[in-house]
C-alpha cells in the first residue's frame, strides 16, 4: 500500500473519530450534567430532596456504567435504529457512544459538584438565593475547572470506546488499526494509528488542562 | 459614603456603651419565644437537643453577642433567625415576622433583609472581591447597573477599594472577611448576623474587623447578632451578651454587668481568658478552711468602685495580713473594670471585718476557696 493511500485512509478515519467523539461528547455532556447535578442535590436534605428517585438514578447509572461497552453497543441496536433509522455506519454508532457517555458524565459532575464547600450552599440560602440559583450561580461557577476536568476525561475515553464501534461499521482509527494493522498485517498502520491516537488525546488533554487552569482561581497567589 | 439604610432608626438606650438601665425599644429586632430545636431521633436513634427552651430578644441597634462553648447550641440559634434552620417548637419573630411560619419565598424575602458573615467566609472562589458583593444583589435581581453603582462604595466601606479584581485566593484571611461583610450589606439589611466571624483570623486582624463591625453598627444603625466562644469578642464589641450553655440560656444582660459579676460557671469559665486564676493557685483550692487557712477573694472593681482607693483601705482595714495575688484592669463597654484576686486569714474575727468593709463600700466581691 502507498504512502499516499495510507495517509487518506488515516485522515477519513480520523474525520469519522472526530465526528463521533465530538457528537456523542456534546450531546452525551449536555444530557449527563443535569443528570449529575439531580444525584448531587437531590439527596436526603439537599437542594431538591428526593432521595429515593436519586437512589433509583443512581441505580440505573450503575446499571449502565458496568455494561462492557461491546456489549451495549450490540444490545442498543433496536434503539439505534429507532432513532438513526440504520444500525451501521458513523451516524449509528454515535448513538451508544452517547448513550456510554451520559453516566460515566453525569457521575464525574456529582462529584465535581460534591466537592463545593457546603458553606458556600448555606452563604447563597442566607442571601435568599432560590435552588435554581444556587445552582447556576454557585455550584456551577465555583465547579467549573472540576467540570473542565471531567468533560476532558470523558472525551479522552471516548477516543477510547470509539475503536470498538467498528464492529458496527462506525469506522475510526480503532476500526483501521484493527482491519489493516491487525487483521492485514500492517504493523506500519498499526503504527501510524496508534501514533495519531497519541498525538490527538495529548491535544484535548492539554487543550482541557489549559481551560480547566483558566476557569480556576481557588490557587493563586499574590 | 453614600448607603442608604433602611434601619436608621436606634433606640438611643440601644447605643453602644449604654448603661444598662434603658428600656429596650418597643419592639426587638428578634426575639426567641420558648424555642427549642431537635435533630434526629428517628429510626429508634435517641434525639439530640441542642436547643431546649429559649427566652430572649435582640434589641434594635444593639450588638448582642452570645458566647458558649462549642456544642453549647449557638450555631443552630443564630441559624433559626434567618430560618436556614426551623425551631422544633416555639416562635423565633424577625422584627415583627414569625420565621417559622413563612413559606420558602416570604423566607428567601426575609433573608434578604439579614446580612450573614461566616467563619470560613464562604466566599465564591471563582468571584472576584466586586461579583462576590455583587452577588446577593444578583440574587435580588438587582439590576447590572445598580449593582455597579452599590458594590464600589460598599468596597470602600470596608478599606478594600482597591481590591475589587482581586480574587479570594488573593486576599488575606482579613480581607476575605471584609468582602464578606460588604457582601453581607450589599442588600441593606436591618439586621447581620456573625457566625463565629473572627474566629479563624489572628487577634491583631480580629480586632480591625471588630472596629469594622463596631463601626457600621454605629454609623449605619444595623443591629448585630453575632455568636463565638471568646470572651474578648463579646468584651470589644457587645452590647448585650446572652451565654449559652446546652442548649439553654444561663446569663443574660448587658455585657458590663454580666462580665462585672459573671454568676453562671459556664460565664466564669467563658471570662477565665481574662480573669483566670494562676495555675499555681487554681490548683490548690479547697472549699471549705481548715485552721490556719487562708481565705481567697476575688475584689471586682467597676462603676464608682474602679475609682477609690479601696485596695489601701482593705489592708488598713485588716492589717498588712492581705497579700495580693492575681490581678488586671481591663475595659469593658467603655468603662474601666478591675479584678484582684487576694488572700487573707480565715479566722472568722477577721472574715467578719472583711464583710463589713466590703457592705460598707459597696465592694463586689467573691470567696473562691481557701488556700493553706
Amino acid at each position: 500500500m502507498s504512502p499516499d493511500m495510507m495517509l487518506n485512509l488515516i485522515l477519513k478515519s480520523l474525520g469519522q473519530t472526530l465526528q463521533m467523539v465530538a457528537a456523542a461528547g456534546v450531546i452525551g455532556s449536555l444530557i449527563g450534567l443535569p443528570i449529575g447535578i439531580f444525584l448531587a442535590t437531590s439527596g436526603r436534605g439537599e437542594l431538591f430532596p428526593a432521595p429515593t428517585i436519586n437512589r433509583i438514578v443512581g441505580l440505573i447509572i450503575n446499571a449502565a456504567r458496568s455494561t462492557p461497552f461491546i456489549i451495549l453497543v450490540v444490545a442498543i441496536i433496536p434503539f439505534t435504529r429507532l432513532i438513526t433509522g440504520t444500525s451501521i455506519g458513523t451516524y449509528a454508532a454515535i448513538v451508544p457512544l452517547t448513550i456510554a457517555t451520559i453516566p460515566f458524565f453525569a457521575r464525574l459532575v456529582e462529584a465535581a459538584i460534591r466537592e463545593i464547600d457546603k458553606g458556600l450552599i448555606e452563604a447563597a440560602r442566607a442571601m435568599g438565593a432560590t435552588p435554581a440559583q444556587i445552582v447556576f450561580k454557585v455550584l456551577l461557577a465555583e465547579a467549573r475547572p472540576s467540570l473542565m476536568a471531567a468533560l476532558t476525561m470523558t472525551m479522552v475515553s471516548l477516543i477510547g470506546y470509539s475503536a470498538m464501534v467498528g464492529a458496527v461499521g462506525g469506522g475510526g482509527l480503532g476500526d483501521l488499526g484493527i482491519r489493516y494493522g491487525y487483521q492485514r498485517f500492517m504493523p506500519d498502520m498499526m503504527l501510524a494509528v496508534v501514533v495519531v491516537l497519541i498525538v490527538l488525546v495529548q491535544l484535548v488533554q492539554s487543550a482541557g488542562d489549559a481551560l480547566a487552569r483558566r476557569f480556576d482561581k481557588r490557587n493563586r497567589k499574590n | 459614603m453614600t448607603i442608604q439604610h433602611a434601619a436608621t432608626h436606634v433606640a438611643p438606650s440601644a447605643q453602644p456603651g449604654g448603661t444598662g438601665q434603658g428600656a429596650p425599644s418597643s419592639t426587638p429586632m428578634v426575639s426567641f419565644e420558648g424555642v427549642t430545636k431537635r435533630f434526629g431521633g428517628t429510626g429508634g436513634q435517641p434525639a439530640f437537643t441542642a436547643l431546649d427552651g429559649i427566652d430572649f430578644t435582640v434589641a434594635h441597634g444593639a450588638i448582642t453577642g452570645i458566647i458558649g462553648r462549642s456544642g453549647a447550641g449557638k450555631s443552630t440559634l443564630i441559624r433559626l433567625v434567618n430560618g436556614l434552620e426551623k425551631p422544633t417548637s416555639g416562635k423565633v419573630i424577625v422584627d415583627g415576622t414569625e420565621v417559622g411560619g413563612l413559606p420558602e419565598s416570604s423566607l428567601r424575602d426575609l433573608r434578604r433583609q439579614i446580612g450573614m458573615i461566616f467563619q470560613h467566609f464562604n466566599l465564591l472562589s471563582s468571584r472576584t472581591a466586586f461579583d462576590n458583593v455583587a452577588l446577593p444583589l444578583e440574587i435580588a435581581g438587582v439590576d447590572a447597573k445598580t449593582i455597579k453603582a452599590k458594590v464600589g462604595p460598599l468596597l470602600d466601606l470596608v478599606g478594600l477599594g482597591d481590591k475589587a479584581g482581586s480574587y479570594p485566593s488573593e486576599l488575606s484571611g482579613g480581607q476575605k472577611q471584609r468582602v464578606g461583610i460588604a457582601r453581607a450589606l450589599a442588600t441593606d439589611p436591618k439586621l447581620l448576623l456573625s457566625d463565629e466571624a473572627t474566629s479563624a483570623l489572628d487577634p491583631e486582624t480580629t480586632q480591625s474587623i471588630l472596629e469594622l463591625l463596631k463601626r457600621i453598627n454605629a454609623e449605619l444603625g444595623l443591629t448585630v447578632l453575632l455568636i463565638t466562644h471568646e470572651m474578648e469578642v463579646v468584651k470589644t464589641i457587645a452590647t448585650d451578651v446572652a451565654v449559652i450553655d446546652r442548649g439553654l440560656i444561663v446569663e443574660s444582660g448587658k455585657v458590663f454587668d454580666v462580665y462585672a459579676s459573671p454568676k453562671h460557671d459556664t460565664t466564669w469559665t467563658l471570662l477565665a481568658s481574662s480573669l483566670a486564676l494562676p495555675e499555681w493557685l487554681r490548683t490548690g483550692i479547697k472549699h471549705s478552711p481548715s485552721v490556719g487557712d487562708r481565705a481567697l477573694v476575688r475584689l471586682v472593681f467597676f462603676g464608682e468602685t474602679a475609682f477609690q482607693p479601696l485596695t489601701g483601705r482593705l489592708v488598713a482595714e485588716l492589717g498588712s495580713d492581705v497579700n495580693i495575688l492575681a490581678g488586671g484592669i481591663e475595659e469593658i463597654g467603655g468603662k474601666p473594670f478591675g479584678s484582684l484576686v487576694v488572700s487573707y486569714s480565715a479566722d472568722p474575727a477577721v472574715i467578719e471585718r472583711a464583710n463589713r468593709f466590703y457592705a460598707e463600700t459597696g465592694l463586689s466581691t467573691e470567696v473562691l476557696g481557701y488556700v493553706a
